[in-house]
């Protein structure tokens, strides 16, 4: 069982929902990342997304693609990344997902992927620009390896669609809450909850919500009917604020807090 | 995932329908102009001393370019399925033009992405895309051309996806873009395969097509393929130099792109190490383009097509050349293929015969050529 699944099912029995952030790696440096790491992890969160910075970042939102820019002022790939989660790995065991766009996975190995993400310690993966069509080889060799892989099921996805992705999903699937790209927004559309009811038609595994949460309010509305919100733009809006401050990590911290309220 | 599973079916119904593809074939005839002519390029063939020249002349379509042809394409399917909203792409601008107009003559609304640097570079077509009625969108992310502006399309195509289509511009993208874009361009080697028929009563020896993302060279080639003694060259954009960040020239042995997924394709991608997407750089917006079409990639690897590259120096060198010897100017995208042209034509026999595809004109391109030129001179010939 990955540590995904198990804290999920640890929410299950506390009846607790999950609070996931978001951060791009290397935003604005892999040192700083590291300790937006645990100090999120001790801040409340159940699964940390960490972001893979990308050229082409075209499923993301300005923000997140002002985040992907000063990442890649440094030059890093997935090579670089991993490192931060070994470290990680000393002293905090909150569970890991990669979030990616194909091409840097891609890069990074041709072969033994799963194996490598494994033995730093991370716990499952997300492509944004991986469809399911295409995935049977990659899910294979992640899942052999013992991790995650999460696939987005978006308000337009058809029966048929949930069907398939909820086959290749593991660990939890990743619901987005509206058509487009991360970022934030004012209102949850009433519409999400009702593609919630759908997805667990066809799936048992814990739905996570995504895509223009940023308020505490959002956080408590997704988590009445899903088991999890995801929240990307507000918190790496927060980095950008604080560059350059020596209190970026805990101002980071210190907002993730204030979205739980817990 | 559901707009492609949506355009998929749609595509597959009209390509089926005989009434679809009776309407494109009239307004190919009727508003575009076509058959585009097949010029046997005399003083040029002449000055080369070697095979004979022919030029296919899509840059007398209407617009300017064969840009057109899928641009149309493209528009009565998005209206057969309902759609009332049309946002592409462009770099050069030609695409950006080309369904400006389509979408005058559909009355659909129209957006049009662009990167800044390449409305610089081609301020006359983003004012004809204006007086067109569309609404020109400048894209300041990354190297602010091509890739830039189709990653912000998809962005918007995600965000509106009920209403809109996305017309893009090239044999790029996820599935059925290359197949369908491909389609609608074929109808330039169906007409040149019956014209050098008619013409020379034979076959031409050579096809050589400007590869950006690769639609014209697509849409010549194709009715070739099965022509085995049909030689097909591609002519990428060498730029300034053979190293990463000053070419274009995905298929280059050294310095060239390897495979990668970029913006739902497969294909040879100019990249880093690390798989982040590199800069590129050409003298003409329309080539400037990290990625290529995925069935290039294809007949790449089988052999069927080769893949060369000219240089920013030698595509200007030979704008000129065929703008003086026979009156054309040409777009500096298909300079390029004029430009290998040039290094081919003087090895092979006089009845040898190449022929050319000249995509576009290059009334966009003067204010270009006129900057450089004045910076430095340059002769006539290489």
């Amino acid at each position: 069982m990955t540590r995904i699944t198990r804290k999920f099912e640890l929410l299950r029995h506390e009846a607790r929902k999950a609070f996931i952030p978001y951060i791009t790696a290397g935003d604005p440096d892999l040192k700083t990342t590291e300790d937006l790491i645990l100090a999120l992890d001790e801040a409340g969160a159940d699964v940390i997304e960490l972001g893979v910075p990308f050229s082409d970042p075209m499923a993301d939102g300005p923000v997140i693609q002002r985040a992907s820019e000063r990442a890649l002022k440094n030059r890093i790939g997935v090579a670089d990344i991993l490192p931060i989660v070994e470290r990680v790995r000393r002293s905090s065991d909150v569970p890991i997902l990669l979030f990616s766009y194909f091409n840097p996975l891609l890069q990074f190995a041709r072969e033994d992927l799963g194996l490598r993400l494994k033995e730093v310690g991370v716990d499952g993966v997300l492509v944004t620009d991986l469809i399911p069509e295409e995935a049977t080889d990659f899910v294979a060799e992640i899942r052999q390896a013992g991790l995650d892989t999460v696939f987005l099921v978006a308000p337009t996805s058809t029966d048929d669609r949930i069907k398939l992705i909820a086959e290749y999903s593991s660990g939890f699937i990743y619901l987005v809450a509206r058509t487009g790209v991360t970022g934030l927004r004012e209102n949850i559309s009433a519409e999400v909850r009702s593609i919630v009811e759908r997805v667990r038609r066809y799936s048992p595994l814990p739905i996570a919500v995504g895509f223009g949460i940023s308020k505490p309010e959002h956080i408590r509305e997704v988590w009445s009917y899903a088991d999890g919100a995801v929240v990307g733009s507000r918190l790496v809006l927060e980095i950008e604020k604080n560059l350059g401050s020596p209190l970026l990590v805990e101002s980071v911290a210190r907002l993730a807090r204030e979205l739980i309220e817990r | 995932m559901h707009p492609l599973e949506e355009l998929r079916d749609a595509y597959a119904e009209a390509r089926a329908d005989d009434s679809f593809q009776r309407e494109f074939e009239t307004l190919l005839r009727e508003y575009v102009g076509r058959p585009t002519p097949v010029t046997f390029a005399e003083r040029l063939t002449r000055y080369l001393g070697g095979a004979q020249v022919y030029l296919k002349r899509e840059d007398l379509n209407h617009t300017g370019a064969h840009k057109i042809n899928n641009a149309l394409g493209q528009i009565l399917l998005a209206r057969r399925m309902g759609k009332r909203r049309i946002i592409a792409e462009t770099g050069a601008g030609q695409h950006g033009v080309a369904t400006a107009t389509v979408c005058a003559m559909t009355g659909m609304q129209c957006v049009v992405y662009m990167g800044t640097e390449d409305m610089r570079r081609q301020a006359l077509n983003v004012f004809r895309m204006r007086l067109l009625g569309a609404d020109v969108v400048g894209v300041e992310a990354g190297s602010r051309t091509l890739k830039d502006a189709i990653n912000e399309a998809l962005r918007d195509w995600v965000t509106n996806v009920t209403d809109t289509h996305y017309l893009l511009g090239s044999v790029l993208g996820p599935h059925p873009y290359p197949m369908m874009v491909r389609d609608f361009q074929s109808v330039i080697g169906h007409e040149a395969r019956a014209q050098m028929i008619e013409r020379c009563d034979r076959l031409p020896d050579y096809l050589i097509a400007c590869v950006g993302g690769g639609s014209n060279a697509m849409g010549l080639f194709y009715a070739f393929l099965n022509d085995a003694n049909v030689k097909m060259i591609g002519v990428e954009a060498g730029g300034r130099g053979l190293s990463l960040g000053e070419h274009a020239a995905r298929f280059l042995d050294e310095g060239g792109g390897s495979i990668g997924v970029l913006q739902g394709t497969r294909s040879y991608v100019l990249q880093d190490d690390r798989g982040q997407i590199a800069l590129t750089h050409s003298i003409s917006a329309g080539l400037d383009y990290p990625s290529v079409g995925p069935e290039h990639a294809h007949l790449h690897d089988r052999g069927r097509v080769e893949y060369v590259s000219a240089s920013d120096q030698e595509a200007l060198a030979a704008f000129q050349l065929l703008t003086r010897l026979e009156g054309i100017i040409p777009a500096l995208e298909s300079a390029h293929a004029i430009a290998h042209l040039a290094k081919l034509a003087p090895h092979l026999s006089k009845d040898e015969i190449i022929l050319v595809n000249l995509s576009g004109r290059g009334d966009k391109d003067v204010n270009t050529v006129a900057e450089l030129f004045s910076r430095e001179p340059i002769g006539a010939k290489n």
